[in-house]
């Protein structure tokens, strides 16, 4: 124990910020510089100086859009954590980030301050409902900070306490599963009544302000796109660190043969535990940046859907990758912006279709489809 | 771990043999003892699964350094006994002893698995998607807390052991294949060689030899009795010759107890362990 200890000390002398650098190679460095390019710089510009009827001009909806998709591609790779690589199968993700939203979605409801409908310091749906005082949980709701704290600290939370007695009873695969989607589902229908507190089943809406900021002007929807960015390239720089550690192997290695690394002195529980609440607090943090963008939050992001959905994404991206996830939820998700204004009546087709192509043709998602058209291709060229 | 000792203080004495009368030794909370040379007591272990009982009152001690051979027909308790060793079955009544002071069965699998005893399962069972290189570095004694984890890497001691362990189970040009890429044999040599990864006092293989060819259950012949003395092993087997070149003591199990104990030579002239084997 005591020689372990004199090891780890020496490690930590590397700063956690160098080894995180060193753990991107080259490849990963300029495909992360070309993204904060066209995210920070490019997009920005297009949407705020060239004018609106130039065919340049990107417009309100496509930022929108961009960001949204930014948010669930955060989804994705947190799910891809837990699924893809340590093989568990969540379907109450939509949890997690409906619970985000809901904690960050308090604090723009107080931003709305006298401008409601009723002009009260209450929220719209509590002067409908005759409430006369916030309820305790509202309380600190009207600071920016505390809320994010909330953002950051509930479904966390939320997560370890159902991750703690699920993986020490040793719930695995389909169970574990079927559990989530129940949690997920109870929970919608508690969001759905009126008296918990949260809009019931109109959720929060009309939000104003953001930091005493208009929500809707071009400024605050280029910085909300920019942070999603920047959230995402975190994330994905982040996941490829832990991935690439031991920490990493042993996931893998859980999800290959959970006895083995038991006899071989792990403890599954405390890295399924760590990794399940990580992927919790990322698909929070999503949901946070993802309420302000869109401008409403209701019961309906926990539907069993949803969720279900977020796992489509990362199987067309590509279980078990990096990067796999975050494209899956691109193209999905375009496609469906796509398929709704076109013919929205198949939209649910194209997904079930989808996902039985996928499973059944290309197991390992986009990223597998490419990595076998390329060695195809090296092994012809040798 | 704990820091309290239960320490008898030599200084003192034991008020029987006089001052400054070395009474015993000191007790570490668990660390393993090995002092009576016994590294692994059961005591009338009894399991039953639905009234079936798989093990019946079965008693065993194995000495440390020992290499013993267990053997018996199907359903005899072999994996059973294995299985409550490691943790993974709770006996419903009887006591596990690893060493003097270390009762197994209040320990989880992965605090008996960093205790010293390390487990071979019957179907070699390694990480498919990692390379043969990457399971030995998991399997390598080390703090395997998650904190650890996150921040270890492979010095160039731990480079070197890595690599005398594949010299040994001959993979050492395959060190950066997947694991899953290799045959059975080779999958086997793999699993034995994590097991020396993470320095056991007691390893505990079942049927370490089964799908070899002859040439291969040879040279595991050979390496097991290298690894006897300095560590004590339990290989159930049904591969007589396989046994017979082990040499050492053998055990039959039947019916979820100890029949019979000695040699192979004594053994197979055992009217009762004859009985078992061939029926009536």
């Amino acid at each position: 124990m005591e020689v372990c200890d004199v090891k780890t000390t020496t490690f930590s002398r590397t700063p956690f910020v160098f080894r995180i650098a060193q753990s991107l190679d080259r490849r990963a460095w300029i495909a992360l510089v070309v993204a904060a390019l066209v995210a920070f710089v490019l997009i920005p510009l297009l949407h705020l100086a060239i004018p609106a009827d130039s065919i340049f001009h990107l417009s309100d909806y496509f930022i929108t859009l961009g960001g949204k998709i930014l948010c669930y591609a955060i989804v994705a790779v947190a799910l891809d954590l837990i699924w893809g690589f340590a093989g568990i199968l969540s379907l109450g993700h939509g949890l997690f980030f409906a619970l985000g939203g809901y904690a960050f979605g308090m604090y723009l409801m107080r931003q709305i301050g006298r401008d409601g409908s009723y002009q009260s310091d209450l929220p719209d749906f509590m002067v409908f409902l005759g409430w006369k005082e916030l309820p305790w949980y509202w309380y600190g709701s009207d600071s920016f900070l505390w809320s994010v704290l909330l953002v950051l600290v509930v479904p966390t939370l939320v997560a370890f306490v159902f991750g703690f007695f699920a993986f020490r009873s040793r719930i695995n695969g389909v169970y574990f599963t079927i559990i989530t989607q129940a949690l997920t589902f109870a929970a919608m229908l508690l969001f759905f009544r009126n008296e918990t507190g949260f809009g019931g089943n109109n959720g929060f809406t009309d939000f104003k302000r953001i930091l005493g900021f208009s929500i809707t002007s071009p400024e605050t929807r280029v910085v909300l796109f920019a942070l999603s960015a920047l959230a995402l390239m975190l994330t994905l720089v982040f996941v490829n660190y832990l991935m690439k550690s031991k920490f990493g192997r042993v996931l893998v290695a859980i999800r290959d043969a959970e006895s083995r690394v038991m006899f071989l002195g792990y403890n599954p529980l405390w890295y399924k535990l760590s990794v399940w609440t990580l992927s919790a607090m990322l698909c929070a943090i999503a949901g946070a940046l993802y309420v302000p963008q869109v401008g409403i939050i209701n019961p309906s992001e926990m539907s069993a859907a949803n969720s279900i959905e977020m796992a489509v994404w990362v199987a067309v991206g590509g279980r078990g990758t990096i990067i796999g996830p975050v494209i899956g939820a691109g193209i999905v998700n375009l496609a469906k912006s796509w398929f709704t204004m076109s013919f929205p009546q198949y939209w649910l087709f194209f997904l079930g279709t989808l996902f039985i192509v996928i499973t059944l043709f290309l197991p390992d998602g986009l990223v597998g489809l490419w990595n076998r058209l390329r060695r195809m291709r090296g092994g012809e060229s040798a | 771990m704990s820091d309290t000792q239960l320490t008898l203080d030599p200084e003192v004495g034991d008020g029987y043999g006089g001052p400054g009368e070395v009474f015993g030794h000191t007790l570490r909370p668990g660390e393993l003892d090995l002092s009576h040379k016994v590294i692994l007591y059961l005591e009338d272990i009894t399991v039953s699964f639905d009234g079936f009982k798989a093990l019946n009152k079965l008693s065993l001690t194995i000495d440390a350094g020992e290499l013993r051979c267990i053997i018996g027909p199907n359903g005899a308790g072999k994996t059973t006994m294995m299985d409550v060793i490691t943790g993974k079955t709770r006996p419903d009544s009887g006591r596990v002893f690893f060493g003097q002071t270390l009762d197994l069965t209040q320990m989880t699998e992965p605090e008996i698995a960093n205790a010293g005893i390390g487990r071979k399962f019957q179907t070699p069972t390694i990480f498919d998607r990692l390379s043969v290189f990457e399971n030995l570095e998991l399997a390598m004694k080390a703090d395997k807390r998650v904190r650890s984890t996150l921040r270890a890497r492979i010095d160039s001691e731990q480079q070197d052991r890595i690599a005398e362990t594949l010299d040994l189970i001959r993979l050492g040009d395959q060190a950066h294949r997947l694991a899953g890429l290799l045959s059975h044999g080779q999958k086997q040599w793999l699993e034995i060689g994590m097991l020396l990864m993470q320095e056991p006092k007691l390893l505990l293989l079942d049927e370490p030899v089964a799908g070899m060819t002859d040439d291969e259950t040879e040279r595991t012949a050979e390496l097991f009795l290298s690894l006897a003395g300095r560590h004590s092993l339990v290989v159930v087997e049904h591969d007589m010759a396989f046994i017979r070149q082990l040499g050492g003591k053998v055990t039959v199990l039947h019916e979820g107890s100890v029949l019979a104990e000695g040699s192979l030579d004594m053994l197979q002239n055992d009217p009762r362990v004859i009985e078992v084997y061939l029926g009536r």
